[in-house]
């Protein structure tokens, strides 16, 4: 009995917090309180920020961000970063606007040709991280610059391939019917309860401890709430964007991934410990290079969303702030820099409020000058909170 | 690879009445370039039997136990286990042979939950699934601490949320749910207060009543004389001496390893 031996108070003390009732991820819960005040003030300030159009030009405007912040959240969670995100999807753009425009290859074609090249560079990229033992900041802001490279070489003279297929213009610029809408998010919403309810019974088949009856059907009723609000929100525009459900089906594999397979949990184990992984013999080497290639097909598959935002694919795509600000909302979502926290959904909150302050301030009619400003500032706020987060867990005692 | 060329077929020599060894290391030498670490040392460990190995810095103890961890091959000599050769070229050789080491940092991950941790390395997945089977996993974890009342208030927080006691309870509970037959644990009580040190020596005593066969490595005599049956005293890589701990005091045990009284090399348990 280690607790009755040692600290009787303290015992009593975590039996009591432990009654009291808390969310499984409070980092959330502040990122969703920020969210709220973001939300909140911009709405004060101009009236439109709220309104379905501009919802809808959100949702279309963080696409690509909240994509590539899905990515960079496994990397983090690994302990590792990667800065050549941008230059990827610039390269995958370049290379779809090629196939497609130049050699008249058909879209899918093109389409998994530019998901390949992204696989190749992360296969890349992950094995000299491995071979060399050169930190992954290193390899990835030479990555950065080459693939920088490659891309202005792809795209040539004009500075822009025009990409004129409709398919491809269609992913990101394409609305679904109402009523479809609302069948996928029933089939959602379905799916959230029937997964949290075969959990219970599993649970309680096992003789776990569980959450109550009622607890679950508020958590389920939440989640119908809140689908059904966004769903009649995006109906009274133009409809639920396609992308949205490309964005949030990654969201879900790579949640998925994370936190239901072997592989997610050693993704995890690396971040927190990785002498400890090594010596439960988890392979820390091949899933380094595993995550590096996911991310730069996540990249990659980001290019191709941006191109069809663009209906080209530039130079300049890819390029300036956007891969800085797809770390920034990994880390605002409550991601650790440190390794071995975070959540994949947590990304989409972070790009949420990266997007809502730059959509915001948009119609407010600020410059980039302020939006950068404000990006940066609402960083650092994440970032203190996360370092505060961790010296208290320090001084606990642990390790990491 | 250890010298296979046996000459008495593999069969652990037994005293009459008790089981023979679980693990037997015979003749064993080890050599780092031109410092003999270890020198025809032999070292021996009985299934529900807690053997500890003591010997001053540079005595060979750590080469021992890194030699039956499997993070380094022995030169020469052979290591039997259940009386059968075998080569422990690895960590996964060690693991895979039922030998478990719990390390003195514990090798925990601290952003992971206690069912987590206990199985690191070896996630159950879901029957023709690829994903984890995080109910069963988290039920076992419970079963193996409740039997080894190690009492841990929640599995799902995150292990960094827990004290060092509980935390060293979680090392050696993993050890206990892998280690079929042989526990190796490396100073388990270095970093810890006097309660959390007798937790943990209960827990050191549930492992060999659950009849494991555990090696401790500690410089304690404190420790040594609570909870080891039997001592092993390794002095500049040779055996120094074996000790019953409850004939003998703890000076007999202190004059082997600083070598400062005469004391036969003894083969075997006496």
């Amino acid at each position: 009995m280690i607790e009755a031996t040692t600290h009787p108070t303290a015992s009593r003390v975590t039996q009591l917090v432990s009654s009291v009732p808390r969310p499984r991820d409070a980092g959330a819960v502040t990122v969703g309180i920020g969210l709220a005040v973001v939300w909140t003030a911009f709405q004060l300030l101009n009236n439109n920020f709220l309104s379905a159009r501009n919802l809808s030009n959100l949702v279309l405007q963080i696409a690509v961000l909240g994509t590539l912040a899905t990515g960079m959240v496994m990397v983090l969670v690994l302990g590792e970063i990667d800065l050549s995100v941008g230059a990827i999807a610039g390269v995958s753009a370049a290379t779809l606007a090629i196939l497609i425009t130049n050699a008249g290859v058909p879209a899918a074609i093109a389409i998994l040709a530019a998901l390949l090249v992204g696989a190749a560079i992360g296969l890349l990229h992950g094995s000299i991280i491995t071979a060399f033992g050169i930190p992954s900041f290193i390899v990835t802001l030479a990555g950065l610059l080459v693939w920088q490279g490659v891309q202005l070489a792809l795209v040539g003279d004009g500075g822009e391939i025009p990409i004129r297929d409709p398919f491809i213009r269609g992913i990101a610029s394409s609305y679904i019917p109402p009523a479809l809408g609302w069948v996928l998010a029933l089939v959602l919403v379905t799916g959230a309860a029937g997964f949290r309810l075969r959990r219970r019974t599993r649970r309680l088949r096992n003789s776990l401890p569980v959450a109550t009856l009622a607890s679950e059907t508020v958590a389920i009723a939440g989640i119908g709430a809140f689908t059904a609000a966004v769903t009649w929100l995006l109906n009274s525009y133009f409809g639920v964007p396609w992308v949205l459900v490309l964005v949030l089906a990654l969201v879900m594999v790579c949640g998925a991934l994370m936190t239901e397979t072997p592989f997610g949990r050693h993704i995890y184990a690396i971040g927190g410990n990785r002498e400890a992984a090594r010596r439960s013999s988890i392979r820390v080497r091949g899933t380094t290079i595993a995550v590096f290639m996911i991310i730069s097909v996540i990249a990659a598959l980001a290019g191709i969303i941006e191109a069809s935002r663009q209906f080209s694919a530039s130079n300049a795509l890819g390029g300036g702030t956007l891969q800085l600000n797809a770390i920034a909302a990994a880390v605002i979502g409550g991601t650790s820099l440190f390794g071995g926290r975070g959540r994949v959904y947590q990304a989409i909150i972070g790009a949420l409020v990266v997007g809502s302050v730059q959509n915001g301030l948009d119609l407010l009619g600020q410059p980039a000058a302020i939006k950068n400003i404000a990006t940066g500032v609402i960083l650092v706020i994440a970032v203190v909170v996360d370092a505060v987060g961790r010296r208290r867990r320090i001084a606990r005692g642990s390790t990491d | 690879m250890p010298a296979l060329t046996s000459t008495d077929g593999g069969r652990a020599p037994s005293a009459p009445g008790r089981p023979g060894p679980i693990l037997q290391m015979r003749h064993v030498c080890k050599r780092y370039g031109r410092v003999a670490a270890l020198v025809d040392a032999n070292f021996s460990v009985r299934a529900g039997e807690i053997v500890a190995l003591v010997g001053d810095n540079g005595a060979g103890k750590s080469t021992l136990v890194k030699a039956i961890a499997g993070t380094h091959r022995i030169d020469s000599g052979e290591i039997l286990l259940g009386g059968t050769h075998v080569s422990i070229g690895s960590p996964a050789d060690a693991a895979s042979l039922g030998i478990e080491t719990v390390y003195q940092d514990l090798a925990l991950c601290d952003n992971l939950d206690v069912t987590a941790n206990l199985y690191l390395g070896r996630e159950r997945r879901r029957q023709r699934t690829p994903f984890l089977d995080h109910e069963v996993m988290e039920q076992r974890a419970a079963d193996i601490i409740r039997d080894l009342a190690a009492h841990l208030p929640v599995l799902d927080v995150p292990v960094s949320a827990l004290s060092g006691g509980q935390r060293q309870a979680i090392a050696v509970s993993r050890a206990a749910l892998w280690g079929s037959k042989v526990v190796l644990l490396d100073e388990p009580t270095a970093a810890l207060g006097v309660a959390q040190t007798a937790m943990v020596y209960q827990l050191v005593r549930r492992l060999r009543d659950r009849g494991l066969a555990v090696v401790v490595i500690s410089h304690n005599m404190a420790d040594v004389f609570a909870i080891a049956d039997r001592i092993t005293v390794l002095r500049l890589g040779r055996n120094a001496g074996e000790f019953l701990t409850s004939a003998t005091h703890p000076d007999q045990v202190v004059a082997a390893i600083t070598g400062s009284a005469g004391l036969p090399t003894g083969d075997e348990s006496p």
